[in-house]
């Protein structure tokens, strides 16, 4: 069950997976997520899913290494099997055709994004896609996003590729630019989404956000990954994980994300310790 | 026949004592020896027309189990059990028998009722030293296919009814583990999760096909399991939390009793950092409600390392939902109970909670539910230093299945509309029980509509009629 059938080293901390998971792939749509938990000891990850190839039966994770759990995943191999792999969850993206549409991936973002431009694309959107990365290196996806897209934007922070900057100002040229955008669809860091629904707003952009919040079940049944949209409490497993940008309370969303950062910071540490040992032995 | 035993107080059970307890996470009773519980059983009657029977939500024999411990004969008690509960452990430990069996017992007119529950668990515990459980031989397969949907109380009892009727059984759980509330919900020191999977596992042993991971409404619709079985019971139980509207609830610290429980029962995160899953270990910690999930949420704090584990309730003592054991054991171990006491909003510093403004209330004139109704005092609010908050008041069904499933009707709180006697739904070949039914309410009451679903869905596969 769940075996990885493809390992991929996409950046330095960057990964993916090409998994055997026919059951979960005959039904992923653009903007769904699984949860998966790789030993018995282990925490639920939630992840969103990069591709579905439902005809082979292949499901494709990308994660970006940030705490023990996604460190020990980085660790399996090709033939190792995933414990237990859930989903697909959370609502899928709406594909209709808008118009313009474009797709801002940053960083881990970009992966999911591929299936969502993909979809807009085929429904008959022009698809302006704009993705971006600190530095050249961590830019992943780039020929699977231009294959997708009707037009690619780069951005690098410190424009060792692309253009130096943020997405938000590529973003932005293309408003100034006065060319009709009927939506935007932004997916990665929250301080990235936040930017891009601020600069969005008083142009009236319709704006969807991909909302990461901790998760614990993720199938509408502990309440952790509650956010506040338009002044109410909604639950990103189950309402979501795509909100209107202009309606979300980022501020809290990157509160409620550092609940645990302490024990993160230490499980990573005692983590890395055994490694080391591991490896001297 | 042995001689009756007249005393007129139950049999005690031993127990951790509270001081040692709220160090460690361990089960609290100790359970019966045969000794205690022969005495216990020699107190009952074995009335011609018992009481006790009625008001068992799956109709244990439980004067006849009773007599065979009163003889010493434990394994022909355990038949007579396992032909009605293929749950007794589970049953003897959580069920409100006070509400149930026992509030019928004749004796409790004049003195303490058979203590049927403390027996109950008692025989299941005997069994389980016996080693392996007998398992019935197999009916021959009726060649028919049932899927049963989430494998808390509901499902289970439904699973292991049909699949002793013939059935081909799958049993659907969307988490990692099976036994849904007994394994996320109710904490290992008053539900042993050993325990939980010894009867998850003899119901798999029966031949029920157990499937986890499987998020039914995703990985596959309710529609499409109708293309592959001849009927679908769903026992989805509890959903989304209630939170209460007020201001500040979602600073960090601030935990749903769903949240606080999963992570501290299912994985395991009182054994931090052995276990990844963290949780924060408060030192002042406010529950907020009054039912056994408020105290078990109270305990488990305690257990953490709280200094200060509180109640917070709005109604009086009298008015609280939780079973009187469960109230009992946590008044022994120190939980705080402020009573008549309505929390209005947190107060956060840094994005975590700090405070919380609390209300005073007075019992006014009873309200629908037949309680008094907690009235405000005006001008009495007052702040409580809290680190830590557990909101407990409840939560509506699961919201993933009927989102999904067309031709489901939902009630207007989200519930599955089914008939309570038959279990059907407004759906052809779906049946439903449980939480996700009736709202939150208690795991017999869940595996008795289990065990009415299974004769219905029975009758209908074999029948057709809808």
């Amino acid at each position: 069950m769940n075996k990885i059938l493809r390992k991929k080293i996409l950046a330095s901390n960057i990964k993916m997976f090409e998994i055997d998971a026919p059951l979960v792939a005959a039904k992923a749509l653009p903007g769904q997520f699984v949860v998966l938990r790789v030993y018995e000891e282990g925490e639920r990850i939630p992840l969103t899913i990069a591709e579905a190839r439902p005809e082979e039966g292949v499901l494709v994770i990308v994660f970006q290494e940030v705490g023990k759990s996604t460190f020990h995943l980085g660790t399996l191999n090709e033939g190792d099997e995933i414990l237990d792999l859930i989903g697909p969850l959370g609502k899928p993206s709406e594909i209709e055709r808008f118009g313009t549409v474009v797709c801002i991936g940053g960083g881990v973002g970009t992966p999911e994004m591929i299936p969502l431009a993909k979809a807009l694309k085929e429904a008959g959107n022009h698809v302006i896609s704009i993705i971006g990365a600190r530095c050249k290196e961590l830019l992943i996806m780039e020929e699977e996003m231009r294959a997708v897209s009707s037009q690619l934007l780069i951005t690098t922070d410190d424009g060792t590729y692309g253009k130096k900057g943020f997405v938000t100002e590529e973003l932005k040229r293309l408003i100034e630019s006065g060319r009709k955008i009927d939506r935007v669809i932004a997916v990665g860091p929250v301080v990235m989404m936040r930017a891009v629904s601020r600069l969005t707003e008083p142009f009236k952009i319709p704006t969807i956000v991909s909302l990461n919040p901790i998760m614990l079940d993720a199938t509408g049944m502990c309440g952790v990954c509650r956010c506040e949209i338009g002044g109410q409490t909604k639950f990103a497993c189950v309402d979501g994980p795509e909100f209107d940008g202009h309606q979300v309370n980022f501020d809290l969303l990157l509160a409620r994300q550092r609940n645990y950062l302490p024990e993160e910071k230490q499980a990573l540490e005692m983590w890395r310790q055994t490694q080391i040992e591991a490896g001297g032995k | 026949m042995a001689e009756r035993n007249k005393s007129p107080k139950k049999t005690p059970m031993r127990e951790q004592p509270p001081e040692e307890r709220i160090h460690n996470f361990s089960e609290v009773p100790h359970g019966f020896s045969e000794e205690e519980a022969m005495a216990e059983a020699r107190r009952c009657l074995v009335c011609k027309k018992p009481l006790c029977i009625g008001g068992c939500p799956v109709e244990i024999d439980i004067p006849g189990f009773i007599s065979r411990i009163a003889e010493g004969d434990f394994r022909g008690a355990v038949h007579i059990m396992k032909n009605k509960n293929v749950l007794p452990a589970i049953c003897g430990r959580v069920c409100p028998q006070e509400d149930q069996c026992e509030k019928v017992c004749v004796l409790s007119k004049k003195q303490d009722p058979v203590g049927i529950g403390r027996l109950e668990r008692f025989i299941a515990d005997w069994e389980a030293q016996q080693g392996p459980p007998e398992i019935p031989a197999p009916p021959p397969p009726n060649g028919r296919k049932v899927a049963v949907v989430g494998s808390g109380p509901a499902g289970l009892t439904v699973a292991g009814d049909l699949v002793q009727l013939g059935y081909e059984v799958a049993l659907f759980e969307a988490l990692h583990k099976a036994g849904g509330v007994l394994v996320y919900g109710i904490p290992e020191f008053r539900l042993p999760k050993a325990i939980v999977q010894r009867e998850v596992d003899y119901v798999t042993k029966l031949g029920v096909k157990l499937v986890t991971s499987f998020v039914v409404g995703r990985t596959k619709t309710v529609d499409e399991l109708l293309q592959e079985f001849d009927a679908v019971f769903i026992g989805t139980g509890a959903g989304l939390p209630w939170f209460m509207r007020i201001p500040g609830e979602n600073l960090n610290g601030i935990y749903s009793a769903n949240e606080y429980l999963t992570r501290s029962n299912l994985m395991k995160a009182y054994l931090f950092p052995k276990y990844d899953t963290p949780i924060i270990r408060g030192k002042r910690v406010a529950v907020v409600g009054g039912g056994n999930v408020a105290m078990d949420s109270a305990r488990t704090a305690l257990r953490l390392g709280a200094e200060k584990s509180m109640i917070i309730y709005r109604r009086s003592k009298v008015e609280m939902p939780a079973r009187i054991e469960e109230t009992h054991h946590a008044e022994e171990e120190g939980i705080e109970f402020h009573l008549l006491t309505l929390p209005t909003r947190y107060l956060g510093e840094n994005g975590w909670v700090k405070e919380m403004e609390c209300l005073r209330m007075e019992l006014g004139e009873p309200d629908a539910s037949g309680r008094r109704r907690p009235v405000p005092i005006a001008g009495s609010e007052y702040l409580i230093p809290v680190d830590t908050v557990v909101c407990a008041i409840g939560q509506s069904p699961n919201p993933l299945i009927p989102q999904t499933t067309p031709g489901l009707e939902v009630g207007k709180h989200g519930n599955i509309i089914a008939d309570e006697k038959v279990g059907r739904t407004t759906k052809k070949g779906v049946f439903a029980g449980g939480d996700i039914v009736t709202g939150a309410a208690t795991v017999i009451l869940a595996m008795g509509m289990g065990r009415i679903a299974a004769r219905s869905i029975d009758e209908y596969i074999k029948t057709g009629v809808w």
